[in-house]
């Protein structure tokens, strides 16, 4: 059982990445990520109404009736971005300001959607929490690599901080956060490629593709050679 | 059975003139080389230093990328050295040498080996390299003062203008009438000779014409992409009541139209097409100087139409001979 909270926690990481594995939430993570703050502003934002949305949809799941489930999802997450925006007006208007219309938009990203109709509508609260936090995390993290190399490449700065004299613009503009955002999928696509590599099985003639052409000498005379 | 060495058995093609890419790359070379001679003229051996800094970081980004993705290399074909050149000649002369280096990086592994290396990029590389320098660094690409050609001679060093494109913006560019009557820094010798702000080797028409001129006898390219699209812009502008000629002389057209857009692998192959094609490459570049929030759209209009290109070519294939349409009801044929 324990195992299954590691999993549920770490497959949004990157194996299950909502943005650079399953492709969702796209319009924020293009359009917020021009600077590392922003990036992780909106991540944690999205991270703590899906853990909310995650754990009432979970409990409501028995309740919820299939043929309105749709709209009473989207009711209980407006209700939590609305939540998290009036809260951050109030105590970080910075991130407020620069995340702009992205903060209540919140609502219709397909992450959070996604997440309350693939996982929290079928499991238990403590699990669909879990599944929140690394889903929200996985997100957060994607945001704030994407802004960190678009910060520095496209303003010059991290943080704030000056780095470079004559930063690449087009980095801050939508084609270089679609460039960014390719290359990012691709160096997942890659690194999880890698580390789902299973060892090498010994293939028999059942699973190769010229069997019907060497008709099986392996089985036949294979040994011998 | 030992077969006579003089009767050698082999599959056709039995006579090959000769051409191969790197012939023709060497063509291309070839015409590029006035405009490439003009530029050192004209603004100084800085341009030497940037078309060779271009040249080396494109032949070294292809001679690295094919390596890196494990394929043959392909230094032999020219291709890189003719991309670093064109890129080179879309570049001001008092670029920072390293901007160069990063629009052949753009242009060469993002743009050429990422699709597969010579004869699969689906745009220009030289042009996407130069787009992506222009908007990354605005200041340094498209200056409001570029530098004035013959330094040497005006005896000061750097003597900066705005560039004529820049100039019809503010609306000080002479008319027609007044470009052969009055005298002004534009009259058209000096457009035509290139004494006149603007990249590398965009200025001096001359040589682009010449250039121009033998690619076509050598039937390198052929004359219909860069007539229809210089034609195009010029009736275009001259239709909204500003000066052809000036349109014409000005900015890269030249240079796009006979060395850009006729890229084998980003314009159309048939003769309709290519009509097509260079007519939106012309009506786009009018448009955009005309209404644009730039002053030039000769590289966007060109990279723009280099997309269209697959759809162009659906349109225009050819009907086979005695093609009948099938049609598509039976009864209603009856």
């Amino acid at each position: 059982m324990k195992r299954a909270y590691g999993k549920e926690l770490t497959k949004g990481f990157l194996r299950e990445n909502p943005v650079l594995r399953l492709c969702l939430g796209t319009c924020p993570t293009l359009a917020i990520t021009t600077s590392v703050l922003a990036g992780v502003g909106m991540g944690l934002a999205a991270t703590v109404v899906l853990i909310c949305s995650n754990v009432v949809i979970s409990l409501l799941r028995k309740v919820i009736p299939q043929k309105v489930r749709i709209p009473a999802y989207i009711t209980i997450i407006a209700g939590f971005v609305t939540i998290v925006q009036m809260i951050v007006q109030a105590y970080l208007p910075a991130i407020n300001d620069a995340l702009g219309i992205y903060l209540p938009l919140i609502v219709v990203n397909c992450i959070i959607l996604g997440r309350a109709e693939a996982f929290a509508s079928k499991n238990p609260v403590l699990l669909s929490a879990v599944d929140g936090v690394g889903m929200g995390l996985g997100f957060t993290m994607a945001l704030a690599v994407m802004g960190a190399i678009r910060e520095i490449l496209g303003a010059g700065t991290f943080l704030g901080i000056q780095l470079l004299d004559r930063p690449m613009l087009i980095f801050i503009m939508a084609p270089g956060g679609f460039f960014v955002f390719g290359m990012l999928i691709a160096a997942a696509n890659a690194v999880a490629k890698r580390l789902g590599r299973k060892p090498a099985q010994k293939a028999g003639c059942a699973g190769c593709p010229a069997a019907g052409a060497c008709n099986g000498c392996e089985q036949a005379g294979g040994d011998a050679v | 059975m030992e077969i006579p060495k003089k009767l050698t058995v082999s599959a056709s093609p039995h006579l090959h003139c000769g051409e191969n890419t790197r012939t023709l790359m060497l063509d291309v070379l070839l015409a590029l080389a006035p405009a490439a001679v003009m530029s050192v003229i004209l603004f100084g051996w800085r341009c030497l230093l940037l078309m060779a800094i271009s040249v080396a970081a494109c032949v070294g980004f292809e001679y690295g990328a094919r390596r890196v993705l494990g394929r043959p290399n392909s230094l032999g074909d020219l291709s890189a050295v003719v991309t670093g050149l064109l890129l080179a000649f879309n570049l001001p002369a008092n670029l920072p040498w390293w901007m160069p280096v990063i629009g052949a990086f753009v242009a060469i592994v993002i743009v050429k080996q990422f699709f597969g290396g010579i004869g699969q990029n689906f745009v220009n590389p030289a042009l996407v390299g130069r787009i992506v320098l222009l908007v990354s660094f605005p200041d340094a690409m498209a200056p409001a003062e570029w530098p004035l050609p013959l330094p040497y001679i005006a005896g000061v060093d750097t003597v900066t203008a705005a560039s004529p494109l820049a100039a019809l913006a503010n609306g000080t560019a002479p008319s027609l009438q007044e470009m052969f009557t009055t005298a002004t820094a534009y009259d058209p010798l000096s457009m035509l000779l290139g004494l006149r702000p603007g990249s590398l080797g965009e200025t001096c028409a001359a040589a682009l014409l010449l250039g121009g001129l033998y690619l076509c006898i050598r039937r390198t390219i052929s004359p219909v992409i860069p007539l229809v699209f210089m034609g195009t812009t010029a009736a275009v502008t001259w239709a909204c009541g500003q000066n052809p000629l000036f349109h014409l002389l000005a900015g890269g057209l030249m240079l796009g139209a006979i060395f850009m857009a006729t890229d084998y692998t980003t314009c159309p192959i048939n003769f309709k097409g290519k009509i097509l094609y260079a007519f939106g490459c012309g009506l786009l570049t009018a448009l955009i100087r005309l209404f644009g929030n730039m002053p030039e759209g000769v590289s966007v209009a060109i990279v723009l139409m280099n997309i269209l290109v697959p759809h162009i070519e659906r349109i225009t294939t050819p009907k086979p001979f005695g093609y009948v349409k099938p049609k598509k009801e039976k009864g209603a044929a009856q």
